[in-house]
């Protein structure tokens, strides 16, 4: 039942002091994500040039795990091609799911350390909203509202 | 005085879990011993399909199955053992009258009144309703305590109220409600009014002819009883009058290819084999609340509760929903913190092994209307106990620093 393994300072940080929770001037792309029961919500915005992200940033509300989560994913993401960017995504996943090999989360960086919701099922869909989202947007679903 | 320490040892999962302060009641309530041995005693010895054999086991399933029924209509002070329904839960329970009583008496234009402070088990069904029938839903709005005022409800109804459904106690703000006050004005205006019971009958004491309320629904899962049995109360001459809500076996009287008679009360409401196992557990739950006394366990609710609450007065940055004083609050706790979401909170408080419930509560139209997306919510029945409480304010005072407010 422990769990204050994840409401360490990495978590919190990104929660208070979040690099990227702000609005893109001109994004290439847009797509809002979304959980219903908890009322989490982000819009996530990716700059995208010759397949690299160039910039992304998000905004919105929710609690602390689906924001510095989404912090998180930017951190990791900004910079790569967006193959990688995905396939780092996918690894996330498979890691909230408990199904990643420590060699994968190591990948993940500071991502890395939300490794422990694997354990706490009702916290799963906060933790991995912004990477569904990261996968919306290249799936031709963005600029959606 | 009640002897906690005692009174726990009736309750199986406090020595399984015996670390969880289980602040969760609202939601559901644990069970003692005696009612877990009642449905299992009943599937061991007594059980045969209730009213359709012709020999003596199937006679002794009605005879338990019918004895849980007047322990309920004793618990609620019901007129007759024929106006106590039995269904799943309060939302069955609800679901039934809204259908029945809508197609009874609601017609194109008629209003149906229902608070903005309802559970979604209380304000879906009679606005699916009025969806079908073209009549029209309009809300109570409740005052800052979660009360609901007779003279505001009195300046809603017209000669077009044909119904007003309202929780007796609501399952954010924990208010208990003037039901008879509420029936009174209801009736003068020729409308009848339905109570959601599911948090009052567990905490209060429910006396339907006193308060006069037409109909009372609620749930056995959160006084104590099992999962799957609810109760619809209803006064006899008004559910003699209504349809049947759905049809099948033991809820006729003759049927055939040209004719339908059906069966009486209760029965023409409860087709298909009824939860006899579920029932008998719910009457054993009655016999253990009456064994320690619905007045002493309130008493200790209240004094949880207002420890609770003095103890939140003194943690900066948390408000507590509703009335100030714990007198109104009857063991439900809804609050929120600044600056750290419902789910966090109720997280961290796991951490601390703490069990809260945390979202909107299948009240959203209630949260839209106090202008919070979520809360989270204590709810305390009379086995918790004082370090339970102590256990949780001091969990909470602590949850601002863990996530980075200094």
């Amino acid at each position: 039942m422990n769990n204050r393994t994840y409401y360490n300072e990495i978590l919190t940080e990104h929660n208070m002091n979040p690099l990227h929770k702000y609005a893109l001037d001109k994004p290439v792309k847009i797509k809002r994500g979304v959980n219903p029961s908890c009322g989490d919500d982000i819009t996530l915005q990716v700059n995208v040039e010759d397949g690299v992200i160039t910039d992304g940033a998000f905004v919105g509300d929710g609690c602390a795990i689906s924001q510095a989560s989404a912090d998180m994913m930017l951190d990791l993401i900004i910079g790569r091609k967006v193959e990688e960017a995905l396939e780092l995504k996918d690894i996330f996943i498979r890691m909230i799911h408990g199904e990643a090999s420590d060699e994968e989360i190591e990948k993940l960086e500071e991502a890395s350390s939300l490794q422990d919701i694997s354990h706490m099922p009702s916290r799963v869909k906060c933790a991995v909203l912004g990477w569904h989202t990261l996968e919306e947007i290249f799936a031709g679903n963005d600029k959606e509202k | 005085m009640l002897n906690i320490s005692e009174i726990r040892k009736d309750f199986p999962i406090f020595s399984a879990y015996p670390e969880l302060a289980y602040l969760d009641n609202g939601a559901t309530s644990q069970k003692p011993e005696c009612v877990i041995k009642a449905v299992n005693d009943y599937y061991k010895n007594a059980n045969a399909n209730p009213f359709r054999g012709l020999y003596g086991l199937s006679d002794l399933a009605t005879e338990k199955y019918e004895e849980a029924r007047r322990k309920v209509a004793g618990f609620i002070n019901a007129g007759s053992a024929d106006e106590v329904i039995f269904t799943r839960n309060a939302t069955e329970s609800l679901n039934l009258v809204a259908f029945s009583l809508g197609e009874m008496c609601v017609n194109e234009g008629d209003e149906i009144i229902v608070s903005v402070a309802e559970h979604h088990s209380n304000m879906l069904p009679w606005r699916l309703m009025a969806e079908r029938k073209g009549a029209i839903v309009r809300y109570l709005e409740p005052e800052e305590s979660g009360e609901f005022s007779p003279a505001k409800l009195k300046g809603m109804l017209n000669d077009k109220t044909k119904i007003v459904s309202l929780t007796a106690m609501s399952n954010i703000y924990g208010f208990k409600n003037d039901i008879k006050a509420l029936a009174a004005v209801v009736h003068e205006a020729g409308a009848y009014l339905i109570a959601d019971g599911a948090q009052s009958v567990p905490h209060s004491v429910t006396d339907v002819r006193d308060t006069d309320v037409d109909f009372l629904a609620f749930s056995g899962h959160k006084m104590l009883g099992p999962m799957g049995i609810g109760v619809l109360y209803g006064k006899e001459e008004i559910l003699r009058k209504m349809p049947p809500y759905m049809s099948g076996g033991e809820m006729i009287e003759n049927v055939s290819l040209e004719e339908i008679t059906y069966a009486g009360l209760p029965h023409k409401f409860e087709a298909g084999t009824v939860n006899a196992g579920g029932a008998i557990g719910l009457g054993a739950a009655i016999d253990y609340i009456d064994s320690i006394g619905m007045e002493a366990m309130i008493e200790r609710e209240e004094m949880l509760t207002k420890l609770a609450m003095d103890q939140i007065a003194k943690i900066d940055h948390v408000h507590v929903i509703g009335d100030k004083n714990y007198k109104n609050h009857n063991g439900i706790i809804t609050f929120k913190i600044d600056n750290v979401h419902p789910h966090d909170v109720a997280s961290i408080l796991a951490d601390s092994n703490v069990a809260v419930r945390a979202g909107h509560h299948c009240a959203e139209p209630l949260h839209a209307f106090m202008g919070i997306p979520s809360t989270t919510r204590a709810s305390f029945m009379f086995y918790n106990t004082e370090e339970e409480v102590l256990k949780f304010t001091e969990a909470m005072s602590q949850i601002r620093s863990l996530m980075g407010y200094r």
